[in-house]
């Protein structure tokens, strides 16, 4: 079963590596990865999907914890969250297949990010199964380039994940 | 407080005074220079040792025997590296130390210069917390905090890295009086209602039984465990790690559990309603077949929450420092009695002691030899045993009615017990001092015979000799059909004559009928010696 954990840390150097070293030498299986620094300079949050069971679940909670520099841990149930994850498809494109494309972006709501005589890169900001959609959409025309920045997820709802 | 400019050395100095640290074990090299040069000038006694690693084990050592951080202190690159095992070691078994490495310029970090290794990397998995310190500023706070996390909640060893231009900046040093980290807080006071629950099904059980583990000591309960069981009346056993923590010659106590352990204690595990344990992770070599316990309560005390449920479910989690919980136990628990249950264990443990089966000719059975040790060893002596069939004869046959037990648990490291026993002997020298290990480990570790007699530390060592790695002989006996290979210790030196070019008197056992007497003259040398005891190379781990 996937899992969306997100983990509020300090900002140093090297913690990202104690955290997903911490996934890899205890078995936990990492999906998704993503980073960035939060509101505060000093915090950043990095959100992770992983597999597994609710053992391993709880074991990720409570080796998580164990980390100085962890501050805080939470795990989401899917109905709860709103996730999204940025992907840039570079896709074939010739001028006649044009119309086509972009009546394909404006459907997903995708932006049309870079063009060439040959390419069109796209830009879609959605949930992954919405994403998976839309890669596979585009397939047809020949993907050149696929890059996803991993999933990004906040609590629905009035509450917000603070220390 | 006001500040004093000083170099980060002289201030590394100053942080180890401010946490009363009198001893440190290390070894140097160039890139820890300027913080030796600063260590000269200070009261602090320093210990060199012989090999990176027994630095390591040499603060275990010291550590479990003062309950607090030590240090040792290793130079950059193959100096740090070589305390990999140690760290582990440490880890496995939850022991607070401090460990200083030197490192290269911080400018030159990453280009793979001389001497140069990325040991916070590389110490990651196995350690509580570690740190590269780069801004001569942080100094302070590292040190503080870095003392703060080795010794408190579940106690471990912290790494402070410490590039070498560093150390010679001039900073103004003001030592912190307390710890501010938000994101570090250990449980101490077990949650109430959690206690409660515990209390009912203490109530409730009619074979309750207490598995007691490494925290009783990492937490000082062994009052409290002696105290809460004898008031409940609950049978005691022990895991590797809890060995010594309750008293050997008392009525409730059973022994060590686990597959080198003995009848009763497992019997105990096996039939018990009611398990407690006590600051122990549930090894697998611990408690062999987790599912022999499905139906038994759980009652799970430990200061680390995620060691309950890890190996076996917890039906009460009881999350805090294990005395302090003890103690509120023994507020809430009656004078129970558990007669019936105890003559139960009382049967098993009467038929678990087979006879001693003699040893040939020039032979000395172990067990037995150890049996002799146990009935004359002084009050509060310390035993440290290595890793191999030694430590289990000497789990199984020794009875400390006081002192200490210690041995590498987690890790099960060899070459552990004589720098372990170096580090006890300068932390307890009213006390003997003993370490007892095979002749593979010994030859891993008679190096550090050098640092007993440099710095004076009266350690006795008992080596068993069977000219054999004896454990894993017994492993290619029992399961590759006796293809023996790899287990010979053809080509070691005569350990007496080795005793000797050290200056160490030493004797040879190699009959039982001399063993009291070479005990005696053991117990009555001054300073360090070596008892040598020979051992069949078919001997069984256990009986």
């Amino acid at each position: 079963m996937k899992h969306t954990i997100s983990i509020l840390v300090e900002n140093h150097a090297g913690v990202l590596a104690r955290v997903a070293g911490l996934f890899a030498r205890r078995g936990f299986n990492i999906d998704s990865l993503a980073v960035g620094v939060t509101d505060d300079p000093k915090i950043s949050r990095i959100t992770i999907v992983a597999d597994g069971n609710e053992y391993t679940l709880e074991q990720i909670e409570k080796q998580l914890n164990k980390l100085i520099d962890v501050i805080k841990v939470r795990h989401f149930e899917q109905s709860e969250l709103l996730s999204r994850e940025l992907v840039l498809i570079k896709v074939a494109c010739q001028p006649a297949q044009r119309p086509e494309l972009i009546s394909i972006a404006e459907i997903a709501q995708a932006k049309i990010s870079d063009i060439t005589v040959n390419t069109m890169t796209l830009e879609l900001s959605d949930s992954e199964p919405r994403l998976k959609t839309f890669e596979e959409l585009l397939r047809p025309y020949g993907i050149k380039e696929v890059v996803r920045t991993g999933t990004i997820a906040m609590q629905k709802g009035g509450v917000s994940m603070k220390l | 407080m006001a500040s004093e400019r000083m170099t980060v050395a002289a201030a590394m100095v100053k942080a180890l005074q401010a946490e009363g640290i009198k001893v440190a074990f290390g070894y140097p090299g160039a890139a820890i220079c300027p913080f030796y040069d600063e260590l000269l000038k200070s009261d602090i006694r320093h210990i060199l040792v012989r090999h990176e690693a027994n630095g390591g084990h040499a603060a275990n050592g010291y550590a479990r025997i003062t309950g607090k951080p030590a240090v040792c202190i290793a130079t950059s690159g193959p100096g740090a590296t070589n305390l990999i095992t140690a760290i582990a070691t440490a880890y496995m078994d939850s022991i607070p130390m401090v460990i200083i490495t030197g490192q290269v310029n911080s400018e030159q970090i990453g280009r793979d210069v001389f001497q140069e290794a990325d040991i916070t990397g590389a110490a990651e998995p196995f350690v509580k917390h570690s740190y590269l310190v780069k801004n001569p500023n942080d100094v302070a706070v590292v040190f503080k905090n870095a003392f703060y996390i080795a010794g408190t909640g579940r106690p471990g060893p912290v790494l402070i890295d410490m590039p070498f231009d560093i150390q010679k900046m001039e900073i103004d040093f003001e030592y912190p009086d307390s710890v501010e980290i938000r994101s570090y807080k250990p449980s101490v006071e077990g949650n109430k209602l959690q206690v409660k629950r515990a209390v009912a099904a203490i109530e409730k059980s009619k074979k309750p039984l207490i598995c007691a583990g490494g925290g009783i000591f990492t937490a000082g309960a062994q009052g409290s465990l002696s105290k809460f069981a004898t008031i409940a009346d609950i049978p005691v056993v022990n895991t590797m790690m809890g060995m010594s923590s309750m008293p050997a010659d008392s009525p409730l106590f059973y022994g060590m559990i686990g597959m080198h352990g003995v009848s009763a204690a497992n019997y105990a595990i096996n039939h018990c309603d009611l398990l407690i344990l006590l600051g122990a992770r549930v090894g697998d070599r611990a408690v062999t077949a987790v599912n022999r316990l499905d139906g038994t309560t759980v009652i799970h005390i430990d200061v680390d929450p995620a060691e309950i449920g890890k190996n076996l479910a917890a039906t009460i989690p009881v999350v805090g420092d294990v005395k302090n919980i003890l103690n509120q136990l023994i507020a809430l628990c009656e004078n129970y009695d558990h007669y019936d249950w105890r003559k139960e264990l009382d049967e098993v443990k009467a038929t678990q002691d087979k006879p001693i089966v003699p040893a040939a000719p020039g032979f000395v059975n172990p067990k037995e030899f150890i049996r002799h040790l146990s009935a004359k060893l002084p009050a509060k002596t310390v035993v440290v045993a290595d890793v191999g069939q030694n430590q289990i004869w000497t789990c199984n046959n020794i009875a400390l009615k006081s002192g200490r037990f210690m041995t590498s648990g987690g890790m099960g490291t060899m070459g552990y017990s004589v720098p372990a026993a170096v580090g006890a002997k300068l932390a307890d020298e009213e006390n003997e001092v003993i370490a007892i290990c095979g002749d593979g480990s010994f030859q891993m570790q008679f190096m550090e015979l050098a640092t007993m007699m440099q710095h004076g530390v009266g350690v006795k060592v008992i080596v068993m000799t069977n000219n054999r790695l004896g454990m894993v002989r017994e492993v290619q006996t029992n399961a590759y059909g006796n293809r023996l290979t790899a287990v010979f210790l053809d080509g070691s030196p005569d350990f007496i004559k080795l005793a000797e070019a050290y200056s160490i008197p030493a004797q040879r056992v190699d009959d039982i009928s001399k063993a009291d007497k070479a005990i005696d003259d053991m117990l009555a040398a001054k300073g360090c010696y070596l008892l040598e005891v020979r051992v069949e190379e078919d001997q069984k781990t256990i009986l």
